[in-house]
Parts: structure tokens; C-alpha cells; sequence
């Protein structure tokens, strides 16, 4: 006859089991931790800038390291302008590719295709950045903005937003290149929530005698909104925060004199990435930290929003079905 | 109404309602013409990318590219410190930011689905996800660099591997969570404790999508510049210890890129086409891995 073990392995069923349970949620609250660890560093960071200046900020054009002046707005200007622009191209071009994804594509083709998108996201942002500096932006002027200058030397308006040193470095190509990059991301949103639509709705337009684009103008379309904001949204947050690839082509001047697309000007991403190393302590860092403070605030509420957005969808569609 | 007019009106009626089809056949065509020029659009881009990548940067391979220091202008070298440093620091990384990626997820998929805590770790991990990534440069600036007054590679692992979490803890939850419950209930009924069913049956069964999310992780990161700038900051010379500043290939592509010597640009151009394949080759991966299961 065996006997049954007396001595308990050295950890207990129990005691290895609260001990695990631990270490998960431990794991879990650490990355609550450090949403509010970047938050608060930013403040602390931040604080001789944010009790020198308050709101006023925001609105101030001053950057001046020699005179220890600052204001944000010609930094902030020009990641709002950039991302509008990225926005402006991708939403369509992701719809696009998305509406292809989800009903035009021959079904062998839909993966190797999906993916090749998806790559796109992949490639890292100093890809961008490089390719823009060294390939695009020499095309976009010589092709784009020269032209562009001939058409327009005298118009008044135009002739302002075209206006600029003839090297397609700018908000523009900036804006550009951000629409090439968030585009993966928006498509890849609206492509999963075109597919939650429930078949059976289509069919019945299909039924009826509805076109594939009225199908998706009037069924799909309708039904996913809230999804397809979210991935907007997405996409927004995304370019907001791009560093990298708009350091690269957005040319690095503090200027907002011009409204053109083509002069150079700055980004709050652009200004961190450039002259943060270099700052020395005090009120220069102060500001700079100041600026990243204003970029996790914006981010965080088109996040936060695109998340929401992406929530809801999830949860009438199990009602709705 | 005599018979003549109503022939007439039910012509009309058929012609008004052909051309009413027209218009709309019309429209669907252009639409999906717009829609095909789309995906081309978005195609277009990446081949240019890839071309351009390949072009600019196979010249610049060669043996000193892997066996010498980065130089200074107009000289002869290579980044052989940078690709250490890169590898050394995305290593590092990886290997700090899994572990608490996949317990965070374990905790989200297996001990607290519907809870209030897991459905804010969930919010906030999906920000975070997002988050710009020069923020957690920033952050960890300010609570690393500024208290040890140094720049370092460990500033730069610890920057690496905050971003590291978020991928892993997203993917590892929708793995687990896709494991079905009845392997979990047989465990369980045979007296298994509940980290022993997580460890050897569900993470297990999950093992490929884990793996998947890590190798995705790695792949972010290794591209990542906006966080190491000022936390590796760069180095010009070889160095493994991490307690100084660490070159990367990232920040080193983008001094030598942004400067107007021709011989660090086509260091620069080599280091993207190391960078862009390397990245690519791991999403590759990635993907046969998944779909192997």
C-alpha cells in the first residue's frame, strides 16, 4: 500500500495561488500607475512654466531661448494644422481602401491585400521621416509647389498659402506624410466595423435592388458611424503624436507669419525632439515639458473619445442582433 | 386620359425610370472605381517606401558598416556601436516589459473580466497604446535622467520597455480570452490551482498569440526614436555599459540623416534599410506564426 504524501509541496495550492493573483493585478494597477506617473511628471516638470505664464501659453507666439521668453502657439498651430491635413487626405483614401477590403476584393486576395496595408503601419516612423526629407519633399516641390507658384504668383490669397522657399518642406509634406501614415489605422477600424455589419441587412438592400455603393452609403454606413468615428479618431490621435516623421520634413522654424503650406514652421513633437536634449534646466525645459503636457492632454481626449466611440458600437450591435 | 396618352406617359415613366437607373449604376461605378484607386493609393506608398529603401541603402552595405564605429564627418565607418546599441537596449526591453505585459493580461482575461478595475486598466492600456510615444521619453526623463543626472542605456531600456506593456497586455488578453472555458473547467475539476491552470493550460493554449503580440512589440520598438532622444541620448563610441549614453541605430539615422556630410547620409540610408527590413521581416513572422495555429 502507498501512502498518501504528508508533506505539502513547498508552495502551497493557496498561498501560490494568492501570490500569483497578486502579481497579476500588481501588473494591472502598475499600468494605471504610469498613466498617472506621466501625468503628474508633466505637471511637476511643467510647473515654472505653467505658474510663469498660466493659459496665457497658449496663445502666445514668443519663443525666444535667448530672451528666456516662451509661448506654445506656433508649435501647437502647427500639429493641429498637420494632423487636419493628414486627416483631410486619409479619411477618404481609408474609406476607400476599407470599402475595397470589405466588398470589392476577390476573396483570395483580401489577406495578402489586408496585410500589405497593414505593413504600412509597420514601417518605422524614421522611414518616413527620412524618405520624406531625401524623396518626397524634393518631387513635391519641383512637381507640386513650383507650378502651383507659377499659377498663382499674383492672386492675393492663393498666392499667400503657396508662397515659400522652393523645397516642399513644410506643413504640407508634413501633413502628407502623417496621412500615409495613419491611414493603416483608419482603414484597418472601418474595415473590422464594416464587418460586424450583420449580412442579413445588406442582403435585404441587396434585395431590394440596392447598388453595392448604396448598400454601403445607406446601410453599412449608418450602422458603423459610430465605429468609423472612432477610427477617425484613432488616426487623429495617432498623427497628433507623430514625432519622428514630421521632425523630419516640417523644417524646424518658429514662425507663424505666413499661413503658406509650404513655409516651414514647428511642431509641438518637432520642438521636443529637437531642442529638448539641448535645453538646459529651468524655464527653457520648463516650457518645452509644457508643450508635451498640451500634446498628452489633446491626445488623451481624442483618445479617449475614439475608445468610447468604439465601445458603443461593440455593445448596440449585441443588442441590435 | 385617352389610350394614346397613357402609352405615352407609361413610355415616358419607363424612360424616366432607365435613366434613373443609369444614374444610379452610374454612381455605384464611380464609386468603386474611386475605391479600387484607393487601394492602389494606399499600395503606392509602400512599394515607393520599400523601392526607395532598397535603392538608397543596399550601396551602403558592406563589412565596415557592421565592424566600425560611427565616424565623424567625411570619414570612413560604419554603426556597428549604434546596431549594438539598438539590439542590446530592444533585448533588455523586451525581456523587462513582457513578463508584467502578460500578467497584466492574465489578470484582465482570467481574474477580473467584468470589473471596474480591469475595465479601467483596459481604457488606460488602450491610450496608452496610443499615447505619443516622445511623452514617455518625457516621463521617463524626468523620473530616471533627472534624478541620476545622466543620460543612459538603462533610461533608454526602461523608456523601450513602457511601450513594450501595453502591445503585450492587449494581445495576451484577447488570446486568452479566445481559449475555450471547457479546458479551463477540466483542469479545475481535476484539483489543478488556479495559477497552475493559468501557467500550464490557458497560457499554454495561448502560447502562438503570445509570442505573436511579443514579436509585435519588438517590432515597434525597434523603430522607435521619439522616446530614446533624450534618455539614451547617442554615443559615438562603442559602449556596453548601460549606465552611460548608448548609441541606437534610430537616433543615430536621424543625427546623420539631418546633417549635410554625403558620407553620413548614406550610413543613415543603410541603417533605414537595416531597420525597415528587420521590422518588416519580424511582422512577417509574426503573421506565419499566428496562422500556423
Amino acid at each position: 500500500m502507498t501512502k498518501p504524501p504528508t508533506k505539502k509541496p513547498l508552495l502551497s495550492g493557496t498561498v501560490a495561488d494568492k501570490l500569483f493573483g497578486w502579481l497579476a493585478k500588481g501588473a494591472a494597477l502598475l499600468t494605471l500607475a504610469l498613466l498617472i506617473g506621466i501625468l503628474g511628471s508633466l505637471v511637476i516638470g511643467a510647473w515654472p512654466a505653467i505658474a510663469k505664464y498660466g493659459l496665457g501659453f497658449l496663445t502666445s507666439t514668443t519663443w525666444d531661448p535667448v530672451l528666456n521668453e516662451y509661448g506654445g502657439l506656433v508649435m501647437i498651430y502647427g500639429t493641429l494644422a498637420t494632423s487636419v491635413i493628414a486627416l483631410l487626405i486619409a479619411v477618404p483614401v481609408s474609406f476607400g481602401i476599407a470599402l475595397f477590403l470589405t466588398e470589392l476584393s476577390p476573396s483570395w486576395l483580401k489577406r495578402p491585400l489586408g496585410t500589405a496595408i497593414e505593413l504600412l503601419a509597420a514601417v518605422p516612423s524614421i522611414v518616413y521621416g527620412m524618405w520624406g526629407l531625401m524623396v518626397f519633399a524634393p518631387i513635391l516641390a519641383k512637381y507640386v509647389q513650383q507650378p502651383l507658384q507659377a499659377v498663382f504668383s499674383g492672386v492675393p490669397v492663393l498666392g499667400a498659402f503657396v508662397s515659400g522657399p522652393p523645397v516642399g518642406i513644410g506643413i504640407l509634406s508634413a501633413g502628407i506624410i502623417l496621412a500615409i501614415m495613419i491611414i493603416p489605422f483608419i482603414a484597418s477600424v472601418m474595415r473590422d466595423v464594416f464587418e460586424v455589419t450583420p449580412p442579413l441587412l445588406k442582403e435585404s438592400a441587396y434585395g431590394l435592388g440596392a447598388t453595392t455603393w448604396e448598400v454601403i452609403s445607406k446601410v453599412v454606413l449608418p450602422y458603423t458611424k459610430t465605429g468609423v468615428i472612432g477610427g477617425i479618431m484613432l488616426g487623429l490621435g495617432r498623427a497628433l503624436g507623430e514625432t519622428m516623421a514630421v521632425t523630419f520634413v516640417i523644417g524646424n522654424m518658429n514662425q507663424l507669419n505666413s499661413l503658406s503650406l509650404f513655409e516651414a514652421a514647428n511642431s509641438i513633437t518637432s520642438a521636443l525632439a529637437n531642442e529638448f536634449a539641448e535645453a538646459g534646466e529651468g524655464l527653457h525645459q520648463a516650457s518645452l515639458i509644457y508643450l508635451g503636457l498640451v500634446l498628452f492632454f489633446i491626445t488623451f481626449v481624442v483618445l479617449s473619445c475614439s475608445k468610447l466611440l468604439l465601445t458603443r458600437l461593440k455593445k448596440s450591435e449585441g443588442k441590435k442582433s | 386620359m385617352s389610350t394614346a396618352q397613357r402609352l405615352i406617359s407609361a413610355a415616358d415613366q419607363a424612360v424616366a425610370r432607365q435613366a434613373r437607373f443609369n444614374g444610379r449604376n452610374r454612381v455605384n461605378k464611380i464609386a468603386l472605381f474611386l475605391s479600387l484607386a484607393a487601394m492602389g493609393f494606399g499600395l503606392f506608398w509602400l512599394v515607393w517606401i520599400l523601392w526607395e529603401t532598397l535603392r538608397l541603402g543596399l550601396g551602403g552595405l558592406d563589412l565596415a558598416l557592421f565592424s566600425q564605429m560611427t565616424p565623424p564627418p567625411n570619414e570612413d565607418g560604419g554603426i556597428a556601436n549604434a546596431i549594438f546599441g539598438s539590439m542590446v537596449m530592444v533585448v533588455l526591453a523586451t525581456f523587462v516589459g513582457t513578463p508584467i505585459g502578460v500578467m497584466a493580461g492574465i489578470y484582465l482575461a482570467e481574474y477580473d473580466t467584468h470589473g471596474w478595475l480591469a475595465s479601467v486598466t483596459r481604457f488606460v492600456n488602450d491610450i496608452l497604446l496610443s499615447a505619443p510615444s516622445i511623452v514617455i521619453g518625457l516621463f521617463v526623463y524626468a523620473v530616471v535622467v533627472a534624478r541620476f543626472k545622466s543620460y543612459s542605456g538603462w533610461a533608454g531600456v526602461i523608456a523601450l520597455a513602457l511601450i513594450v506593456i501595453p502591445v503585450v497586455i492587449r494581445t495576451t488578453e484577447n488570446m486568452l480570452l479566445l481559449v475555450p472555458a471547457g479546458l479551463r473547467e477540466a483542469a479545475y475539476a481535476l484539483g489543478t490551482p488556479k495559477w497552475k491552470v493559468i501557467i500550464k493550460i490557458t497560457l499554454r493554449a495561448a502560447k502562438a498569440g503570445v509570442i505573436t503580440g511579443v514579436l509585435l512589440a519588438v517590432a515597434r520598438i525597434a523603430g522607435e526614436t521619439a522616446p530614446l532622444l533624450f534618455t539614451a541620448l547617442n554615443n559615438q563610441f562603442w559602449n556596453a555599459d548601460l549606465s552611460k549614453p548608448m548609441a541606437s541605430l534610430p537616433v543615430t539615422i536621424f543625427k546623420f540623416a539631418m546633417s549635410p556630410y554625403e558620407n553620413w547620409q548614406r550610413l543613415a540610408w543603410a541603417g533605414v534599410f537595416l531597420i525597415t527590413m528587420a521590422v518588416l521581416g519580424l511582422n512577417i513572422v509574426a503573421r506565419i506564426v499566428t496562422r500556423q495555429k
